[in-house]
């Protein structure tokens, strides 16, 4: 293992990644732990003393493994069902079941705002049927919580089982049939431990996401404490010596779960995913098929209401719809002002510079890291690839405190100056937030590549720069358009992070449609929302284009 | 420097921890000789390839062209030509682009650079295939673009790692000949790597047997064959069965021993001179005939028969339990028939003499 002239190169890296992944996270643990210049307990015994904070703890770690659990009874039927029959429409219908997966958090949220909430088409719709004043229900607290976490988070299970289904070789079936093995049994015994893997991964995902989940509970959240809202709160009270402390905990609790989910999956499966995945059984009983089409349809339906719902609200006037079920008049007027009026436009313009900075400056980074740790065998591999991954594995309330906290001072002796306020702080929290999908696809890709491609340039002459230039990086470009897409998606529909970090003059779209909504501009907020998720439905295509096309 | 003399490895060793994979390795090259490095796996060739490329650097010792020393030089700079094993085309370019690729960074004007590579092109029969994309080419096709994009920078000496491995085996036969032209039309000095005696022997002027790391003999086909230098040779190159023997003494041309309770005298070349004592032979099937069993003669059980088209070769198994392969006609004899074994005069380079093996 020879290092060849890529010390200094590592070095390099490691220094920026640790001054802005792990100093910021450092930074706030040790102000959870001072006070007025001094080393104090104050702040965790302030946080211990508050029964408020420990209810945020507990809700945001039960909310958590509900979501798990809901999620995985959600989306691991569904991938049965669609990856092992084959029946009329069930390859469309396959499709649109991972269509949730196109909503940014924050615009799924609106959504089931529009159509579940107090004044929603479907409190309108069971007024009018029942003749009621008012609405039964409050589309609030845990339920309304885990009801957006279950239709958003399924995805994972019912996308992570179908790969694990589709990896699984026909053999492994017929094998199993030949040995007498029932379907029960098959199941139960083969592809269940196989699959293994697969639900553990979604699992750590769905727990990830739900925990440091933001848009619900803050919409929806009413009375109900997680932590992520009640961090925000408490900064917003300018308590910052608690939040910290909050943001500590919060982030113990993310490592605990991780570790916990990490172990489950420790021995890799391997082996039985060459050959062919079995081809869909198709249904022959005429009812079921006609059964499972229907019921098929009737989910499509109902997964694709809060899409549906977006759009309709979207070209609603201001002021137009009040009472009734359906709004009386429609207009592309709310689209205009987004491209005409200055202020309007001004936040599509500012999410889309500071997205794509954010992007591109991970994709160099990434670049970096694939070429430092992938090509050489580097010593400081191992650090680079943790660094990378840490942001993944802390919410995003989490790194925007960190962030807020280590560049709100201007102390260059101790690296620290002030970001905080000034356009740069979003795009660099977009960019560390990213590093982790970013990094993932570009060094995934580098591990493809064959070494001995290097090897060929560098014998007929092609040094470091022109090997890169001419080789590698045309090679990667399927890894750095998944990775970049995905990251350009996730910073440009951000709302965690930019909630806790925005100005006015930075102020991005999730920001926007939070003050459209409060300024009863639902028009405005679900055009935002449905370019959001325009954007992210067309990276979606692209990927699976590619992924199809081989 | 002589003209024997343009590539040189010089006492080359290369540690990986605690395993030498090149232990003391020296050998020289003419200019526009074709070295085979023949081996099993793991015994080094790969390692040594990629040192003369620069892929790796020795711990010791020095590689020198034409009278340069280039040990401390980077891939880069070496103007060394490759093949690689799996041809390691940049599937993103298409044929010329792959070809040019070499060519670029050197001065060359556009049209001087598509000369070449029509020209590089023509060498290996692909005139034509410029614009073809990577993917669309057969493997042999694809093995002679990397031959061509190897040769296009005209290199100082051309490097090929087991070159035929990925091509299927009727066509092995025909490149082999077809690469042998064509770098002596070229006359580059090449070094190529190969575990397959046939491909060393064929495409090679001069072949290296490496076991270990280490490098056990060099010399034409003939002289590895007719004289190889020691037991693990013999055994390596070309079919051979070895028996314990005495050496009881010499003969006006060789030595006399005995076995099996049958004594045979057997001719040794100069040099190769076996102490009296025990000792091992080794017979190629060529070089033993067939007889009947009887007193005095080495005998032994048909076990097996080998068909090789011309003749058969007998596994015969001896009295004492050791196995003879011998050749004779297809319908000499049938396994289960008991047979007396005698050396062929003919093949006298068949039967060589090796000290007991200490380990």
């Amino acid at each position: 293992m020879r290092v060849r002239g890529a010390g200094a190169g590592a070095v390099a890296l490691i220094a920026l990644l640790v001054w802005l992944v792990a100093y910021p996270l450092l930074l706030t643990l040790i102000e959870g732990l001072r006070s007025d210049g001094a080393w104090t307990l104050e702040h965790v015994r302030a946080f211990a003393a508050r029964p408020t904070e420990l209810q945020a703890l507990w809700g945001s770690l039960w909310i958590s493994i509900a979501s798990v659990i809901l999620a995985a009874l959600i989306g691991v039927p569904l991938a049965l069902l669609f990856s092992r029959y084959d029946f009329p429409g069930s390859r469309l219908f396959g499709t649109i079941v991972a269509l949730p997966a196109v909503l940014p958090p924050l615009v799924g949220v609106i959504a089931f705002l529009f159509l579940y909430g107090e004044s929603g088409f479907l409190a309108h719709l069971v007024r009018r049927v029942f003749g009621l004043d008012e609405t039964p229900w409050r589309f609030q607290g845990a339920s309304a919580i885990l009801l957006v976490h279950a239709y958003s988070m399924y995805v994972y299970f019912y996308l992570f089982t179908r790969a694990g289904l589709a990896a699984l070789d026909a053999s492994v079936y017929e094998a199993a049939a030949s040995l007498g093995a029932g379907r029960w049994r098959t199941f139960t015994r083969v592809v269940v431990p196989l699959l293994r893997p697969h639900l553990a991964g979604a699992a750590m995902l769905t727990f990830m996401t739900s925990l440091a989940s933001f848009s619900a509970p803050y919409i929806f959240g009413g009375g109900f404490r997680v932590m992520t809202t009640q961090i925000v709160a408490t900064r917003l009270n300018g308590d910052d010596g608690l939040a910290m402390v909050e943001t500590v905990s919060l982030t113990i609790v993310a490592l605990i779960g991780l570790w916990l989910l990490r172990r489950t999956d420790a021995e890799e499966v391997v082996g039985g995913s060459k050959g062919a995945a079995p081809r869909p059984v198709p249904v022959t009983s005429p009812t079921m098929r006609s059964l499972l089409a229907v019921i098929s349809a009737l989910l499509a339906v109902v997964l694709l209401l809060p899409h549906l719902t977006l759009l309709l609200v979207s070209f609603v006037p201001l002021g137009t719809w009040t009472t009734e079920a359906l709004p009386p008049a429609y207009s592309t007027g709310n689209y205009l002002t987004l491209l005409r009026d200055p202020v309007r436009a001004r936040p599509l313009a500012n999410s889309l510079w500071m997205a794509s900075a954010a992007t591109a400056a991970a994709l160099v980074i990434a670049i970096a890291a694939g070429a430092l740790t992938v090509r050489r065998r580097t010593r400081g591999a191992r650090a680079i690839e943790t660094l990378i991954a840490l942001p993944w594995a802390v919410p995003g309330t989490v790194f925007a405190i960190a962030l807020a906290a280590a560049f709100s001072v201007d102390s260059p002796a101790t690296l620290r100056l002030i970001l905080v306020g000034t356009i740069w702080i979003l795009p660099l929290a977009y960019l560390i937030r990213n590093l982790p999908i970013t990094g993932r696809a570009v060094v995934a890709g580098f591990r493809r590549l064959d070494p001995s491609l290097d090897e060929a340039a560098a014998s007929l002459g092609a040094g470091k720069g022109r090997t890169l230039r001419r080789v590698t990086i045309p090679l990667l470009r399927p890894a750095l358009l998944a990775g970049g897409t995905l990251a350009f998606v996730t910073a440009f529909g951000d709302f965690v992070t930019s909630i806790m970090l925005y100005t006015y003059d930075t102020r991005p779209v999730s920001l926007e449609i939070l003050s459209s909504l409060r300024q009863s501009d639902v028009g405005v907020a679900a055009a935002y929302g449905v370019v959001l998720m325009l954007v992210s439905a067309t990276v979606f295509a692209l990927g699976a284009e590619r992924g199809s096309g081989g | 420097m002589g003209a024997d003399r343009f590539l040189v490895l010089e006492h080359l060793t290369r540690r990986f921890g605690a395993v030498t994979a090149v232990d003391d390795v020296s050998i020289s090259l003419a200019a526009g000789e074709i070295l085979a490095l023949l081996g099993p796996s793991g015994s080094g060739k790969t390692t040594i390839l990629r040192l003369l490329a620069g892929f790796e650097a020795p711990d010791t010792g020095r590689v020198i062209v034409g009278g340069d020393d280039v040990t401390g030089l980077a891939p880069v700079a070496r103007r060394f030509g490759m093949v690689f094993q799996h041809y390691a085309l940049f599937p993103h370019l298409d044929v010329a682009g792959n070809v040019g690729f070499g060519l670029e960074g050197r001065g060359m004007s556009e049209p001087q650079k598509r000369a070449r590579i029509e020209e590089s092109l023509a060498l290996v029969d692909l005139a034509g295939y410029a614009d073809r994309r990577i993917g669309q080419l057969s493997g042999g096709q694809q093995q002679r673009v990397a031959l061509a994009r190897a040769l296009a920078p005209e290199p100082r000496v051309l490097l090929l790692d087991e070159p035929l491995s990925n091509l299927d085996p009727a066509l092995r036969e025909r490149t082999r000949r077809e690469i042998r032209e064509l770098i002596h039309r070229v006359g580059t000095t090449t070094v190529f790597v190969t575990h397959e005696q046939d491909e060393a022997f064929d495409l090679g002027d001069r072949v290296a047997v490496l076991r270990n790391g280490r490098l056990e003999q060099a010399g034409t086909p003939e002289e590895l064959y007719g004289q190889p230098a020691n037991a693990f040779v013999a055994g390596f190159v070309g079919r051979s069965a070895a028996v314990p023997v005495q050496v009881t003494g010499n003969t006006e041309r060789g030595v006399r021993i005995a076995l099996f309770g049958a004594e045979w005298d057997i001719p040794q070349r100069e040099g190769g001179a076996v102490k009296p004592g025990p000792a091992m032979l080794h017979a190629r099937p060529e070089a033993l005939w067939l007889r009947e069993p009887g007193p005095g003669v080495v005998s032994g059980v048909v076990r097996g028969r080998r068909f090789t088209g011309a003749g058969a070769a007998y596994q015969v198994e001896l009295d004492g339990g050791s196995i003879l392969e011998v050749g004779a006609a297809p319908g000499a004899a049938q396994p289960g028939d008991r047979v007396g074994i005698v050396p062929s005069r003919r093949a006298s380079g068949g039967l060589h003499l090796f000290p007991m093996d200490r380990r």
